[in-house]
C-alpha cells in the first residue's frame, strides 16, 4: 500500500484496510519507538512543526517520532513569534514551510485549516488537530491501543464518556470504532451528548449505539471505557459543572463492576475526569495511550514519506 | 377559456415550481431590486400546483440566468424548472441539478471555520444530498445549516 505525498487530515480520508496497514506499521515501529533498536530511515528529511494552539503530547510526541527516525524538525510553537501576527495568511505560511520542510505538521484553532494547508502544500501535511475540527493521529492512536491490549477492535463493547458535544476526539472515534465493527455507547449529559449528525453518520456506518446519561448500568458489559474530558469553560455556570463532572467522575469504586480486562483510556489532559486511585489499577491505560502516539506517528511520517524501514 | 394572472412573456425567463414561500430568496439570487430593471418582473407566490401543493413562480423578461444563478435557485429550490422564452415560445426547458460540487455559492455557517478568515480561498460544499440540499463544507467538514442565510 503507497501513502507517499498523503495528506493525514481526516480520518475519513482512511479506508479501513489503509488503518490496518498503519496500526500494523506502527506495531513494528515499537522497538524503536521504545529505544530498543535504532535507525536513521528519515535521516536527512525534515519536519516541519507548525503548532498555532497549546499542545504538550502531540508536539513532543511528533518530534520525539521524527527524532528517532532520524529527522530533523523545524518548528513553530506560538503565533506571536511568527509572521502571523503581522497579518500573514495561513496559505502564505504554508507555502513558506512547504519549501522549507519535507512534510508539515500543523495544529490550529480555525476548522478547515490543515485542509486549506493541504491544499496550498504539495508536501505532505498531517493534521494535529484544527480548532473543534478533527484529530485524526488521535485516533490512529486510539484504535491502536484497544488493538494491542485487547488483541482486536470488532465486537468490543466501547463506552465513549463526558464531553461527547464539542470534544473532537470523540466524534472521529466514534465514526472509526464502527468501521471496526465495535459496539458503541455514549454516556454524557443530555447536553453535552454526541452530535446528531455524528449519531447519523454512526448510524449510516452500520452501528446502533445506546445514547445515556447513566454510566452504572454500562459499565459491567464495556470492554473499553473511553473517557473525555469536561470542559468548564462550557458551562456558563460553575455550580452546573461541578454536579456534571461529580457525576461522571471514574474512581476504584464504579469500577467494581467492570470485567477483569477492561481497559480505560483517556485522550489526556486529565482534570478530575479520573481519580489517581485508578492509575494503579490494571484498567489503566492512558499513559501507555500516551506513549503509543509515538509508534503511530513513526508510522505516519515514514509512510508519507514513502520510507520503509 | 384558460385565464392568465399573468400575462405571458415575448423574451425572459420563467423560473417555475419554486419551494412555496422562496419567491422572494429567488429575486435576492436574481440580484433584483426596484432601482436595477428595466424590463416587467412577475411574482406570484402561492400558486396551486399540480406536482406540490403550492409553488411560487417568478417571470424576468429580457434576461436569460447563467449556470451560476440557477446553481444558487437549486440549492433554496430543487425542484425549480427553467423555461427560457424567445419570442413567446419556450426554447429551453430544464430542471435545476446541483452538480457534486458546490463552489462558491454559499459562506460556510461555521464562523471558526478557516474559510472564514480572509485566507484566499473559495468556500466549497460537497452536496451530500439534493432535496432538500445536504451541504458539507469542504474544509471543516460541518453540515451547513442555513443555506439561504449563507448565499454568497
Amino acid at each position: 500500500m503507497n501513502f507517499k505525498d498523503m495528506d493525514v487530515v481526516s480520518i475519513r480520508d482512511f479506508s479501513r484496510a489503509q488503518i490496518e496497514e498503519i496500526l500494523e506499521r506502527a506495531r513494528s515501529m515499537l522497538p524503536y519507538a521504545k529505544g530498543e533498536k535504532v535507525t536513521r530511515a528519515l535521516e536527512g528529511k525534515v519536519l516541519g512543526n507548525l503548532f498555532f494552539e497549546p499542545s504538550t503530547r502531540t508536539r513532543l510526541s511528533f518530534e520525539s517520532a521524527a527524532n528517532r527516525l532520524g529527522a530533523k524538525v523545524i518548528d513553530v510553537s506560538q503565533t506571536s513569534s511568527t509572521s502571523i501576527i503581522k497579518g500573514e495568511t495561513l496559505a502564505d505560511t504554508i507555502r513558506m514551510v512547504e519549501a522549507y520542510s519535507d512534510a508539515i505538521v500543523l495544529r490550529h484553532p480555525h476548522e478547515g485549516a490543515a485542509r486549506l494547508a493541504a491544499h496550498f502544500s504539495a508536501k505532505p501535511v498531517i493534521n494535529a488537530g484544527d480548532g473543534a475540527g478533527s484529530h485524526p493521529t488521535q485516533t490512529l492512536l486510539d484504535l491502536f491501543t484497544i488493538q494491542e491490549e485487547l488483541g482486536s477492535i470488532e465486537g468490543m463493547n466501547v463506552i465513549i464518556l463526558g464531553d461527547l458535544k464539542y470534544g473532537r476526539t470523540a466524534h472521529s472515534l466514534a465514526e472509526a470504532l464502527t468501521v471496526f465493527g465495535a459496539k458503541l455507547t455514549f454516556v454524557a449529559p443530555e447536553t453535552l451528548q454526541m452530535p446528531k449528525d455524528t449519531v447519523e453518520q454512526v448510524r449510516r456506518l452500520g452501528g446502533d449505539p445506546v445514547i445515556t446519561d447513566d454510566i452504572e448500568g454500562e459499565i459491567s458489559s464495556a470492554d473499553v471505557l473511553y473517557i473525555t474530558r469536561i470542559q468548564q469553560e462550557r458551562f456558563p455556570d460553575p455550580a452546573e459543572y461541578q454536579k456534571v463532572a461529580g457525576a461522571y467522575r471514574v474512581d476504584k469504586a464504579m469500577l467494581r463492576e467492570a470485567k477483569k480486562d477492561l481497559i480505560v483510556m483517556h485522550p489526556l489532559p486529565r482534570i478530575d475526569e479520573i481519580s489517581p486511585e485508578v492509575d494503579e489499577t490494571q484498567h489503566a491505560k492512558y499513559f501507555k495511550q500516551a506513549f503509543n502516539g509515538i509508534p503511530v506517528r513513526m508510522a505516519l511520517l515514514t509512510s508519507v514519506l514513502g520510507v520503509d524501514i | 377559456m384558460k385565464e392568465f394572472k399573468v400575462t405571458p412573456i415575448r423574451n425572459g425567463t420563467v423560473i417555475d415550481h419554486i419551494d412555496c414561500g422562496q419567491a422572494l430568496n429567488v429575486l435576492r439570487i436574481l440580484g433584483i431590486n426596484e432601482h436595477n430593471v428595466d424590463s416587467t418582473v412577475s411574482v406570484l407566490m402561492h400558486v396551486a400546483s399540480q406536482k406540490t401543493a403550492w409553488k411560487d413562480v417568478v417571470k424576468v423578461e429580457d434576461r436569460e440566468l447563467d449556470k451560476q444563478t440557477v446553481d444558487k435557485i437549486a440549492l433554496i429550490s430543487p425542484k425549480a424548472t427553467i423555461d427560457i422564452i424567445r419570442d413567446f415560445n419556450v426554447a429551453e426547458k430544464y430542471k435545476v441539478l446541483l452538480s457534486d460540487r458546490v463552489v462558491e455559492l454559499v459562506r460556510c455557517g461555521n464562523p471558526n471555520c478557516i474559510t472564514n478568515k480572509s485566507e484566499p480561498v473559495r468556500p466549497e460544499f460537497d452536496v451530500e444530498a439534493r432535496d432538500p440540499p445536504l451541504l458539507r463544507c469542504v474544509y471543516c467538514d460541518r453540515v451547513l445549516e442555513e443555506i439561504t442565510e449563507n448565499l454568497i
